[in-house]
């Protein structure tokens, strides 16, 4: 190996560390409870380690209800994307029809637009409408938010798949429907799953619109927020790991897609 | 069914969702804001101008944006440069650096929180190495420079891998034989990066752009727990006149000036790294 090599991978490792070190280090503080947040200097292993504290984090009022509400809220935001955002993709993608470059354009223009922020309004609206303060009604705004990837993501997944494929379909008497059904969608599946995972994502990690959509019934990170304040570190800490884990292992399940999604969202 | 019917059923739902989900409330924070007591007026925005918070929270948000956006395109153009060069390992080593997408920004904050209160993880660190005796403070009111330095390290620590995913996703494009054909007339390896890798990643730089500048002026979790209300940004004072002082007008204005910003800087890079249609791949 030559030393410009070394450098590089050095280098390269340099760049993982401070990804992961950062994520054992909250780690270490949420599991290591009132003790090890308190303890100076602190040790870099497992000293206090146990998992009664995460427990114990469990057990306070509020947390585990957030959290369910949060998963609750996530499931609805990803069904929502799925069922309106595949449809969409469908039809950009396998027809020429008037307004379709309208339609990409205002899918685009929530690109442009912090979507979080429109929650300020819908309190009212949600209130008149019995949706505030319920998980449905943080699951609308989020999926205001996950829609337009759902779209443009879905789009390109129908589009990579060849039409000749369905048109053989109906050559040999499927309907239409049929043809979806049993040509495109099993080689659509795996890319439709992966949106679906993200949109899971931005919806459990939102943080604005639901606290501002919520009171009492409000998820992880709008109770974190509201707690911020006022509960010590260690709770905190374990709130954080909390809203991490889920998401790195999302991510995991769809790295195969990560890329393919984001290429195509780029035009 | 009508063939011709077809797609306008099928888009309709998610237009109509959009319509009411995004661009109803679009007009009704405008409306919001522009209304005081039933009238059109322009009181929000002077209620808005005349707080004590305003002008730090305008400084405050440019200040992390303009920092933090220049910055993450760099390391994360770099980065993607590095994968293109690792053979063995490419695939976890990008999945490492692809983590913190999933990541919120409250839950980053809580992150550096950890390593960086005053007996956090960069104290024993620093205890360790014998470089000081006490815990030091970096995220007090009195130490404001640190205090942004936290807040910027931990943007760019979360926020990095989404420009980088968009960045690697763009690369994956261009094809090889360009560098090569370059290359083989004399360009040394500068050259073909400014000259030929750069251009051909254009459109992706300006995705990547759009996205995280209006996500940054979006920032509101990790500000707050880092900072708590000792550094406004726009958002987190739109947050406090929403909810603490209930004051749903003044919100709507801040909301007003986020939106601009974002729309402007969209436009701003629209226009600046504008691909002509003939250079498109």
């Amino acid at each position: 190996m030559t030393l410009r090599r070394g450098i590089f991978l050095s280098g390269v490792a340099v760049l993982c560390a401070w990804t992961l070190v950062p994520i054992w280090l909250i780690t270490l503080g949420a599991i290591g409870g009132r003790a090890a947040v308190d303890s100076w200097p602190k040790s870099f292993g497992l000293g206090h380690a146990s998992l009664e504290t995460l427990a114990s984090f469990l057990r306070i009022d509020g947390v585990l209800g957030s959290a369910l509400t949060s998963v609750e809220v996530a499931v609805l935001c990803m069904i929502f994307s799925i069922a309106l955002g595949a449809p969409a993709g469908y039809a950009l993608a396998r027809y020429a029809f008037r307004g379709a470059t309208t339609y990409r354009l205002m899918i685009l223009l929530t690109r442009a637009f912090p979507v979080g922020i429109l929650a300020l309004p819908l309190t009212v609206g949600f209130i008149h409408l019995g949706l505030y303060d319920t998980a449905i009604g943080v699951a609308l705004m989020h999926t205001a938010l996950a829609l337009p990837f759902a779209v443009l993501v879905s789009a390109s997944l129908f589009q990579a798949i060849p039409r000749e494929l369905e048109e053989a379909a109906w050559v040999f008497g499927c309907s239409p429907v049929t043809a979806f059904r049993r040509v495109v969608l099993p080689l659509a599946l795996p890319g439709i799953a992966a949106t679906s995972i993200f949109a899971f994502v931005i919806s459990w990690n939102e943080v604005f619109a639901a606290s501002v959509l919520t009171v009492r019934h409000r998820t992880l990170t709008a109770y974190l927020l509201a707690v911020l304040s006022e509960s010590p570190l260690h709770v905190q800490f374990a709130g954080g790991l909390m809203l991490i884990v889920p998401s790195v292992l999302f991510i995991f399940l769809v790295r195969r897609h990560l890329f393919s999604m984001w290429g195509i969202a780029n035009r | 069914m009508r063939k011709s019917l077809a797609p306008y059923l099928l888009i309709a739902p998610s237009a109509a969702f959009l319509a009411l989900l995004f661009l109803v409330p679009l007009v009704q924070t405008i409306a919001l804001g522009f209304q005081r007591d039933g009238a059109w007026s322009l009181g929000n925005f002077q209620t808005m101008a005349g707080d004590l918070n305003f002008s730090d929270a305008v400084f405050n948000t440019f200040r992390i944006v303009l920092i933090v956006v220049p910055l993450q395109l760099c390391l994360a153009i770099g980065m993607a440069l590095m994968l293109r060069h690792i053979h063995r390992g490419r695939e976890i080593v990008l999945w490492i650096w692809s983590i913190p997408l999933g990541i919120s920004d409250l839950a980053a904050g809580l992150v550096w929180l950890a390593i960086l209160n005053d007996r956090g993880y960069l104290n024993s660190a620093l205890y360790h190495l014998g470089l000081i005796t006490q815990p030091q403070s970096y995220l007090t009111y009195e130490t404001p420079i640190a205090l942004l330095g936290a807040i910027i390290l931990a943007e760019m620590w979360r926020a990095t891998a989404i420009v980088l995913v968009i960045i690697v996703a763009g690369l994956q494009l261009v094809p090889k034989e360009y560098a090569e054909a370059a290359s083989v007339f004399g360009a040394s390896p500068l050259q073909i990066f400014r000259r030929v890798t750069l251009p051909l990643i254009k459109p992706s730089i300006q995705t990547a752009l759009i996205l995280r500048t209006v996500l940054a002026f979006e920032m509101f979790g990790i500000v707050l727990a880092l900072g708590g209300r000792n550094v406004p940004v726009l958002v987190s004072e739109a947050y406090n006149w929403q909810y603490a002082n209930q004051d749903y007008g003044v919100a709507a204005a801040y909301a007003i000036v986020v939106m601009i910003l974002s729309l402007g800087a969209t436009l701003v890079y629209l226009r600046l790294l504008r691909t002509p249609r003939e250079q498109r791949t």
